[in-house]
């Protein structure tokens, strides 16, 4: 598989719902159309939402992968 | 985008933010935003509540009045500590202390043909949320001269009407003198004060107006333009009627006689 690369990585450990949506989704708005941005999470419910509500945004999640023994990471593409 | 929210801007906005309409980048539109809200009464209460809430980052307030008793069954930005200080001073005091993001400019005048252009100028939207007539045609006709968007609502008894005049497109928008050419002659219309009111009313328009204000600075959904609409609160009832653009208007028509502002008598005394 192609290797994935990532333009920007936001650390979002000890963040908690919706704020893990909403700092990803302010960071996603300051990259352009194409980059891919890489979001770390130890909350476990987010590891759900926040690749549900970047869905529904129309942005491309490219990757959920649980990293550590309480940490996930969560890939996402700008679609738009 | 260079902007960058505090922690507590990204708590306090985080609802707007989620929102695909709004997102960060609508958020930074309403702090940038300058907003004018006329009378700090029954419509003003809950329209610039919700201003400041919502992070419009400069609201100006106009009133000339002072808080009394009978303001507080509806003017919910006062308190009965309040009563005897100017509105405006009550009506920051509050603002200020709900969001520290908002800047607000408190203009404690009466508003007359030779302060209002100045008055209206730096802000971007003009929210009418005055009891008399002279005061609407002269907010009218500045935000008319001036191109600004005027969101007007009126409430008596159980009645309330609002309709938005984008004045920023006059060809499209009618303009508050095709609705009303010349303001009824005193005595005709009664005030709240004659006639009564539910205080709620001015709740739920107030708050419709905010709503138009916001639409506006974010550009989403549609303005409430060449459309009146009329809240019956016993029947909980909304109607939409029409309104057209008239040619034979003073202000706007094809004919215009209106080429400069106008001051109506202001009858008696006037208490937003």
């Amino acid at each position: 598989m192609e290797e994935i690369k990532i333009d920007r990585e936001l650390d979002l450990k000890g963040e908690v719902c919706p704020f893990t949506f909403v700092k990803s989704k302010l960071i996603l708005e300051q990259m352009e159309p194409g980059q891919v941005l890489r979001i770390l999470l130890d909350y476990k419910p987010s590891v759900e939402n926040v690749p549900k509500s970047m869905r529904e945004e129309g942005q491309e999640v490219l990757e959920v992968k649980q990293i550590g023994e309480n940490l996930w990471e969560v890939v996402v593409r700008k679609v738009k | 985008m260079s902007f960058q929210f505090t922690e507590e801007q990204i708590k306090r906005y985080s609802r707007h933010i989620i929102l695909p309409e709004v997102g960060g980048k609508g958020q930074k539109k309403l702090l940038d935003a300058k907003v004018l809200v006329i009378g700090a009464g029954g419509l003003g209460s809950p329209s610039l509540y919700y201003l400041a809430a919502a992070g419009v980052g400069t609201i100006g307030i106009v009133d000339f009045d002072v808080v009394d008793f009978s303001n507080l069954q509806r003017q919910i930005l006062h308190s009965t500590e309040r009563v005897g200080k100017p509105k405006v001073e009550s009506a920051k005091m509050t603002l200020e202390a709900l969001n520290p993001d908002v800047k607000v400019i408190a203009f404690n005048e009466r508003i007359h043909k030779e302060n209002v252009m100045e008055i209206i100028k730096d802000f971007d939207i003009v929210l009418d949320g005055s009891d008399n007539f002279p005061t609407r045609f002269l907010v009218n006709d500045a935000c008319y001269f001036l191109e600004k968007p005027l969101v007007s609502a009126a409430i008596l008894r159980f009645e309330g009407q609002l309709t938005t005049f984008d004045y920023r497109n006059k060809e499209n928008s009618p303009c508050y003198r095709c609705l009303f050419p010349e303001p009824p002659p005193p005595g005709l219309v009664p005030s709240c004060q004659e006639a009564g009111l539910l205080g709620v009313v001015g709740g739920i328009m107030g708050t419709l107006q905010a709503n138009e204000a916001l639409k506006l600075i974010l550009d989403i959904g549609e303005p409430l333009v060449g459309k009146l609409l009329v809240f019956d609160a016993l029947t909980t009832e909304f109607n939409i009627v029409k309104l057209r653009k008239d040619k034979k208007c003073p202000l706007c028509g094809e004919k215009p006689k209106i080429k400069e502002l106008i001051e109506y008598d202001q009858a008696c005394d006037i208490h937003f």
